[in-house]
C-alpha cells in the first residue's frame, strides 16, 4: 500500500516503464503514462521552467527594499497558486465523483491526483515562505492568518491522503476521501476566518486587489507572471501522469486478485489429482 | 426506510439514549476519562510552574484539555459501535445513517460538557482563577455552541475512522486541524469570562457568534456526509 507515499511517485511519473511495466506483463507498446500531448507537455513545462529560472535568477534586477531576497518570491507564488488551485481541482472533483449518477473512480484519481501534487506544492510554498520570512520579517515563522491558514490547509490534505491510503476497495476510498475533501472546503475558511480575527500582520497582496498604481518593476511583474504559468504547466502535466499511473495501480489491484485467485485454481488443479481436493484451494482464496 | 424528519428525531434519541445507557452501565468516562483530564491539568501546572502564567493561560490550557479528551471519548463512542458490528447492524436494519449521527453527538456532547464544567472548576481550583455572574453567562453560554461543534466533528471523523486499520493514529490527524477553530474562539471566550490577562467580558461574545457558526455549518455537513461515509 506505498500508492501514497507522498512526492516520490509524482517526480518519477514520466518515466512510467520503471514504476509499472514489470506488473503489466502483456502491454503494447506505448501504453505507458505518456501521449502525444503529453510529451509536448512536458517538452513545453522543461522550456518554461528554464526561462524562469534565468528571468528569475538573472535577468529580473534585485529589489530596492528585498534585496536578491525577492528572487524566493517568484518560486512562493508561483508555488502557492499551484496547491490552492489543486486543492480546488480535488474539491470539484470530489464533487463531481459524489454527485454524478455515474459515480466515476475517473473523477477520484484526478482529485487524490491533485491533493497530493498539492501537498507537494504547498510544503514548497511553506519552505520558500519561512525562508524568505527570516530574510525579510528576521523570523522563520510569524502568526499571520494567511501563514496559519497555509500550515492549516498543508496537514489537512496530508491527512486528506492517509485517508486514501486506508484501504479497502476502490470505491470505499473513493467516497470517505471525496467527503473528506469536501469537509475541507467548510473547514478552511472557517480556519482562516478564526485565526484572522485572532491576529494579522501579512503584507497585502501586491499585485491583486491594487487597481491603480503597480508598484511592481515590469520585469519583476513578468518573471512572477511567468513563473505563474510554468508552475500551472508543470501542475497540469503532473496531474495528467500521476492520474494515469493511479488508474494502472488501480487495475494492477484488481487484476493482481485476478491473477492470484487462477494461479490457486491452477495449483489446486495440479495437486487435486494427488490429494483428491481440486476445489477446496480456490474457494479458500476467495 | 425510515424516511420522514419525525422518524430521524426518534432514531437519534433512540441512538442517544442507548450511547448514555452504555456509559451509565460501563462509566468508562466517568471512571477513566474524567480522572484522566484532571490529570492533563495536573500537568500543564507542573509544566507552567508559575501561579500568574497559570491563571493567563488557563482559559486556553482548559479547551487544550477538553480537546485531548474529545478524542479518547470519541473513540470510545466509535469502539462500542464498531465491536460485535454493531454499526453494520444499525445499517443493515435501515437506521438512518443522519439519525445515528444526531443520537451520537448528542450524546457525546453530554458526556463532554459534564468534562469542560469539570475543567473550569479545576481551573478555577488550581489556577486562581476567578468567574462573577457576567463572567459566567458568557462561559455558560460559549460552552454549549462550543461543545455541540465539537461534537458534531468527534462524531463525523470518528464515523470515518472507524472500522479502518489504524484509526487511533488517523483520528487525531484528521480531527486536531478541524477543531482549531473551536480551540481559538472557546479560549478567547473563556478569556473573557475569566477575565484572563485583562480581557473584558464583552470582548468575548464575538467567538461565541463563531462558535455558532462552526457548530450550524458542522452540523449540516455531519448530517448529509455521515451516510456515505458508513454505508458500505
Amino acid at each position: 500500500m506505498n500508492r501514497n507515499e507522498g512526492s516520490a511517485p509524482v517526480a518519477t511519473t514520466h518515466t512510467p516503464s520503471t514504476a509499472s511495466a514489470p506488473a503489466m506483463t502483456s502491454r503494447p507498446r506505448g501504453a505507458g503514462t505518456g501521449t502525444t500531448f503529453t510529451r509536448w507537455l512536458g517538452i513545453v513545462t522543461l522550456a518554461s521552467m528554464a526561462a524562469v529560472a534565468l528571468f528569475g535568477l538573472v535577468l529580473s534586477p534585485e529589489d530596492v527594499v528585498q534585496g536578491e531576497s525577492v528572487r524566493i518570491l517568484y518560486v512562493h507564488v508561483g508555488t502557492v497558486w499551484v496547491a490552492y488551485l489543486a486543492f480546488v481541482v480535488t474539491a470539484v472533483s470530489s464533487a463531481a465523483y459524489l454527485w454524478r449518477r455515474t459515480h466515476s473512480l475517473t473523477w477520484d484519481r484526478i482529485a487524490g491526483a491533485s491533493a497530493e501534487i498539492g501537498v507537494l506544492f504547498m510544503a514548497v510554498t511553506l519552505l520558500t515562505g519561512s525562508l524568505w520570512g527570516r530574510l525579510s520579517w528576521g523570523t522563520f515563522w510569524v502568526w499571520d492568518a494567511r501563514v496559519t491558514t497555509t500550515a492549516f490547509l498543508f496537514i489537512t490534505y496530508v491527512g486528506y491522503l492517509a485517508v486514501r491510503g486506508l484501504g479497502g476497495s476502490h470505491e470505499q476510498r473513493a467516497r470517505r476521501s471525496a467527503v473528506v475533501a469536501l469537509l475541507a472546503v467548510i473547514e478552511i475558511p472557517l480556519v482562516h476566518f478564526s485565526v484572522k480575527l485572532w491576529r494579522s500582520v501579512h503584507q497585502d497582496a501586491s499585485v491583486a486587489g491594487r487597481t491603480t498604481d503597480v508598484t511592481l518593476d515590469g520585469l519583476m511583474l513578468f518573471t512572477l507572471l511567468l513563473a505563474t504559468v510554468a508552475f500551472t504547466l508543470l501542475y497540469v502535466w503532473y496531474v495528467l501522469h500521476r492520474q494515469r499511473v493511479m488508474t494502472m495501480e488501480d487495475a494492477l489491484d484488481d487484476k493482481g486478485l485476478d491473477l492470484a485467485l487462477a494461479e490457486r485454481r491452477r495449483e489446486a488443479a495440479t495437486n487435486g489429482v494427488s490429494n483428491g481436493a481440486p476445489s477446496a484451494t480456490g474457494e479458500v482464496t476467495n | 426506510m425510515a424516511g420522514g424528519a419525525t422518524s430521524v428525531w426518534a432514531t437519534a434519541r433512540l441512538v442517544a439514549a442507548k450511547d448514555l445507557r452504555v456509559e451509565r452501565r460501563s462509566r468508562v468516562v466517568v471512571n477513566q476519562v474524567l480522572p484522566f483530564a484532571a490529570l492533563v491539568m495536573v500537568l500543564f501546572a507542573f509544566a507552567l510552574d508559575a501561579d500568574a502564567v497559570l491563571e493567563r493561560t488557563a482559559p486556553g490550557l482548559v479547551w487544550l484539555g477538553t480537546i485531548f479528551s474529545l478524542l479518547i471519548v470519541v473513540q470510545r463512542s466509535f469502539a462500542i459501535e464498531t465491536a460485535d458490528g454493531a454499526l453494520d447492524a444499525l445499517r443493515v436494519a435501515g437506521v438512518s445513517p443522519p439519525g445515528i449521527f444526531l443520537g451520537k453527538s448528542f450524546a457525546l456532547a453530554v458526556q463532554l460538557f459534564v468534562l469542560e464544567v469539570l475543567l473550569v472548576l479545576l481551573a478555577i481550583v488550581l489556577y486562581e482563577s476567578e468567574l462573577d455572574a457576567a463572567g459566567a453567562v458568557l462561559l455558560v453560554t460559549t460552552l454549549v455552541p462550543a461543545t455541540t461543534g465539537l461534537a458534531f466533528v468527534g462524531t463525523l471523523y470518528g464515523g470515518l475512522a472507524a472500522g479502518t486499520r489504524g484509526r487511533e493514529t488517523l483520528l487525531p490527524l484528521l480531527l486536531f486541524p478541524v477543531v482549531a477553530p473551536v480551540l481559538i474562539g472557546a479560549t478567547r471566550a473563556t478569556e473573557a469570562a475569566l477575565g484572563a490577562g485583562g480581557a473584558a467580558t464583552d470582548e468575548g461574545w464575538p467567538w461565541v457568534g463563531m462558535l455558532v457558526i462552526f457548530a450550524a455549518l458542522f452540523g449540516v455537513g455531519g448530517t448529509l456526509a455521515f451516510g456515505p461515509l458508513v454505508e458500505e
